[in-house]
């Protein structure tokens, strides 16, 4: 049993998330079985038509698709759709507001760029 | 999807209170519901009707699409567990579970087998010798296992710790799953469950205040804080449900509409925005605002 942190965006969109996270880091293979929208369910312990709309949301997007009577398996190249989209958050989610609390400390684009110089 | 469940207009009053006041709605097939509201607002009263245990005042309830009163074939789609369950003193709790097989078409040995190693549960054990939780847990054990199309549990845990009813919420949502049904889950412990319903109700002095999807709900509930003027500029025109203040710096709980992306306009003016949880928003929601005084200052 895992628990969902309370912050506020939806559950099934956390949901899908893990499920893009364990196919960006490879616990999760391409061409390999993702457990069932129930399995989900009882694991994070949500209603099930929750987790069925993180799942399905995932097969809209092409991540996953559906094996008529045996289940839902990771697409090949999901990875690759799973980075992309994450690319195109990443600026959104974490450069602006870096910069953003960057400026409320007073912390110059200058030192910014420096501070991840050194750590990368 | 079919309905269940219809009320129209129900009315509960007694000499000098009206429990529950013109209330309506419809609850559909296999969905899980929360009942939320402090005590005394009316949860119990409700549901004691729903169940043909208590006669309405006026207005009409339709299980199944026919009255409940003393009408076997809607009652034994019916199961009902309550905070105390009275079962026969002399009963052991085998005689408790074939009772309720012998009540429910569709009750599982299998599961209830199951339930019984889950929760430990001496089988001939008499009930009066039973501590409070392990009362509970018989309760728990013949409301799952009767898979019954209404499945209805008003506080279920009275005496369970945290690792027992984390066994309740695993075995509801696996059997759930398997075999849907539709579940009313009353409770205070909102945060607990608040991730297991579709949809929530909840109830203020008999009034039925909220019925929506419990994901629409959760994303209109937050708050704001920051300096007194900010937040009133901010709070024109909104739903404000709970203001609270503390010197100079206020909180206030607030229902946005699905559509307004409060948290930019909040942060635009400089005011915290967090989401809260569904549990928060029922405390503030039933609780008259009030002002915090904080000494010293």
């Amino acid at each position: 049993m895992a628990q969902l942190p309370e912050d506020g965006r939806p559950i099934f969109v956390q949901i899908a998330e893990k499920i893009e996270d364990d196919i960006l880091e490879g616990r999760l293979m391409e061409e390999s079985q993702v457990p069932s929208t129930n399995q989900f369910a009882s694991f994070y312990r949500i209603n099930p038509a929750t987790a069925a709309k993180g799942v399905n949301q995932l097969v809209d997007q092409g991540i996953l698709y559906k094996k008529r009577g045996i289940g839902m398996f990771v697409t090949e190249g999901a990875q690759e759709i799973v980075k992309q989209k994450r690319r195109e958050l990443f600026y959104e989610q974490y450069v602006v507001t870096m910069i953003q609390e960057a400026k409320k400390l007073g912390i110059t684009i200058e030192q910014l760029t420096e501070m991840i110089q050194e750590r990368g | 999807m079919g309905q269940i469940l219809e009320i129209n207009g129900l009315t509960k009053a007694y000499k000098d209170v009206t429990s529950i006041y013109q209330m309506s709605f419809t609850l559909k097939e296999n969905k899980i519901y929360g009942l939320l509201g402090r005590n005394g607002a009316g949860k119990t009263t409700l549901m004691h009707m729903i169940t043909a245990q208590l006669f309405p005042t006026c207005g009409d309830v339709k299980v199944f699409g026919e009255e409940p009163y003393e009408n076997t074939r809607v009652l034994q789609q019916i199961c009902f567990i309550k905070e105390s369950q009275a079962y026969p003193e002399y009963f052991q709790i085998s005689d408790v579970f074939a009772t309720a097989k012998s009540i429910y078409p569709n009750w599982n040995d299998g599961l209830a087998n199951q339930l019984t190693q889950d929760f430990q549960l001496p089988l001939n054990r008499r009930i009066k010798e039973l501590s409070r939780g392990m009362l509970s847990s018989v309760g728990i054990v013949v409301g799952l296992a009767s898979r019954a199309p209404l499945t209805i549990f008003d506080e279920p845990y009275l005496g369970l710790d945290a690792v027992a009813r984390g066994i309740f919420y695993d075995r509801l949502i696996e059997d759930y799953a398997e075999y849907p049904r539709t579940v009313i889950l009353s409770t205070h412990l909102i945060d607990e469950v608040s991730q297991l319903l579709e949809h929530v109700l909840i109830i203020e002095r008999g009034e039925l205040l909220f019925y929506e999807d419990a994901e629409s709900l959760r994303s209109r509930i937050y708050s704001v804080s920051g300096s007194s003027e900010v937040v009133e500029t901010y709070m024109k025109g909104k739903e404000v449900i709970h203001v609270e203040k503390i010197g100079s710096l206020v909180t206030v709980t607030l229902l946005g509409k699905k559509e307004e992306n409060n948290k930019k306009q909040a942060e635009s003016l400089g005011l915290e925005y967090v989401p809260i949880s569904l549990q928060k928003f029922v405390v503030d929601l039933t609780t008259k605002s009030r002002e915090k005084v904080v000494k010293g200052q």
